[in-house]
């Protein structure tokens, strides 16, 4: 008990503007205080948007929290990631690296064990990750190790151990409360906390950095498994999941070929394109487009679904769209009962049309 | 090898579900119930690898109230060679439910653990990675794709993640769950139905199992989520332009 009040006594006095003028407001609150760590993805150099989510909604979690970044891999780009981390939120109070080759891919075992240790060191109260297939891979693994339930895929905080989170492909909202040990475990989903865009350039006080000590790892059990190649399609256009225009496509477009129609029609609105199960089953379209229950959840200011009918498990993943329009020659398909702005009509018409006279990108 | 596939009853897919008006949970009385979809692509995979000649046994295992031995009767059914149900009346969460399974292992030695990637009830996509953690096995999570190399000991799995497709190779035993792409899973047969009736279903409880179930989470409540606004049908392209210029502001 005396080290963790050491150890947050530690973190306060990295961040002495902010926590002087919080002093007041935590002896007056009756809740303990909130110690998060964020399991962070990073890319190329920088924390992905996902995990900006992420830290957004562990910010959420209480006035006076304080953060720490857990950041794996190895090599330059990692040390260039941890800067960047470093900066990225004015809650974050540290950022551990942990460099090891075991970390080059993000592989669930060696990850699991990362938590598991950094967990037990620290005791942190809260431990986040996105739900993307990073978090949804590694977080519930590392919540078993450390004898907890975790909560998938939390679209609201109401309290710092009590959350929202969708159930039945999003036809009902179940709020948790969380009653066991430290840490609560949680994935987020990231449409649900988006990151204000000062916060990202935000780079006025500088957290700590440290390296993770390994020399606790367990070599062998995390030599079971082994990366072997990773395939991804070529990506020119926004990322699905942050776009601000989602195009999508489904069984109505009959063809391969005929989906072409729908990149046109998304380049030319600088949008993200995106397809249903039907579509990407019939191959179309390589299936991380699918948007859904089992998809990618897209939350953009405009979501065009072009012969697409509405099944519930797309639905799932277009509720929080702000603006929806469907176009489907079928007037009582299910999706017009969520389209704010419907054609029944041919799409094989209206796209032509649509490219015709739609303005470019802004 | 023998091969488990874990199997979970659930609300049928096509079920428009209905929240109860006491906001606690949702109504599941008199309501079509199925073997979730990913689990019948768990089964049908543990078969395949059997008839390849890769496996000489799959157990379906299920847990939960009675009810989930006509579940278990389906796995059956699709071919599998015989069940096992651990009744629990009081809801499971997915940490007891990796907790059973482990336990279960640990009875049945499997070489390999089936499961489907997320339940379409609770959507909750942990208790394949919980179980793999426990026992500290590799995990192939959201697998669409998945290889098995006897004479190494080895599995080459596809994984469907957010930028693409990744491949792993795990050392067995390890732990699989499945993706939609995995495979088309079967149907039952009238003669396999009347087979099945007869395959033994073995029943543990998790007491004896010395599994500790009590939930470390509650539900506080259930609802429905917010209604869309209806929104308008229009008639033509120039007016659907129009509409997202000048009054959604989007374009």
């Amino acid at each position: 008990m005396i080290a963790r009040t050491l150890f947050t006594a530690f973190k306060t006095s990295i961040l002495p503007s902010s926590s002087s003028q919080l002093l007041p407001l935590f002896s007056s609150s009756p809740c303990r205080s909130v110690t998060t760590l964020v399991l962070a993805e990073h890319d190329s150099g920088s924390i992905n948007a996902a995990s900006l989510s992420a830290i957004a909604a562990a910010a959420s979690l209480s006035k006076h929290t304080s953060i720490s970044l857990l950041l794996a891999g190895s090599g330059p780009s990692l040390h260039q990631a941890a800067q960047h981390a470093a900066s990225c939120h004015p809650s974050i109070s540290q950022v551990l690296v942990a460099d090891s080759d075991k970390f080059t891919y993000p592989l669930a075992e060696p990850w699991a064990q990362l938590v598991q240790l950094v967990q037990q060191k620290n005791g942190y109260s809260h431990v986040i990750a996105a739900s993307g297939s990073f978090g949804k891979n590694i977080l519930p693994r590392a919540a078993a190790l450390l004898d907890v339930s975790p909560v998938t895929d939390v679209v609201a905080i109401s309290e710092s151990r009590q959350f929202v989170r969708p159930i039945y492909a999003g036809n009902a909202l179940c709020t948790v409360r969380y009653t066991g040990a430290d840490p609560c475990m949680l994935t987020i989903r990231s449409t649900s906390f988006p990151v204000p865009a000062k916060s990202i350039e935000l780079a006025s006080n500088k957290s700590a950095i440290s390296e993770v000590d390994l020399s606790m790892l367990d070599v062998d059990s995390i030599g079971k498994s082994r990366y072997v190649k990773q395939t991804s399609p070529e990506a020119e256009r926004p990322d699905l999941a942050n776009a601000r225009v989602v195009v999508t496509g489904g069984r109505g477009l009959k063809t391969a070929e005929n989906f072409k129609m729908i990149e046109k029609l998304a380049e030319k609105l600088g949008a993200a394109v995106g397809a249903t199960r039907a579509a990407v089953d019939a191959g179309f379209v390589p299936n991380d487009l699918q948007v859904g229950q089992t998809g990618k959840i897209v939350a953009p200011d405009l979501y065009m679904a072009f012969g697409v009918s509405g099944a519930i498990q797309h639905l799932a993943g277009i509720r929080d769209s702000k603006v929806i329009v469907a176009v489907n020659k079928d007037a009582d398909a299910p999706i017009f009962k969520v389209a704010d702005y419907g054609v029944v009509g041919d799409l094989f018409e209206v796209i032509p049309e649509l490219l015709e006279k739609l303005p470019g990108i802004k | 090898m023998k091969i488990m596939v874990a199997i979970k009853r659930v609300v049928d897919y096509a079920v428009k579900i209905r929240v109860k008006p006491d906001r606690t949970g949702v109504e599941t009385q008199n309501v079509k119930m199925s073997m979730n979809p990913f689990c019948e692509i768990a089964i049908e995979e543990a078969l395949r690898i059997k008839e390849a000649g890769l496996a000489s046994e799959v157990v379906a295992v299920s847990m939960g109230p009675v009810q989930c031995v006509d579940t278990l009767r389906t796995g059956l059914a699709m071919g599998a060679d015989r069940g096992i149900h651990v009744e629990a009346t009081a809801p499971l969460y997915p940490l007891s439910v990796a907790k059973i399974l482990k336990a279960l292992v640990e009875v049945e030695k499997p070489g390999l653990l089936l499961l489907g990637k997320q339940a379409i009830d609770d959507d909750c996509n942990q208790t394949g990675q919980m179980v793999a953690g426990l026992l500290n096995w590799p995990q192939g999570t959201f697998a669409s794709k998945v290889v098995i190399d006897k004479e190494k000991q080895e599995v080459t799995v596809d994984r469907e993640v957010d930028g693409g497709l990744e491949t792993l190779c795990l050392d067995l035993p390890a732990v699989i769950t499945t993706d939609l792409r995995l495979n088309q899973p079967r149907y039952a047969t009238l003669p396999n139905i009347m087979k099945a009736k007869s395959k033994p279903i073995k029943k543990f409880t998790p007491q004896e199992l010395n599994v500790n179930v009590k939930p470390d989470l509650e539900v506080v409540e259930v609802t429905e989520p917010p209604k869309r606004k209806a929104g308008i049908l229009l008639s033509s392209v120039d007016e659907l332009i129009d509409k997202l210029k000048n009054e959604a502001h989007v374009i």
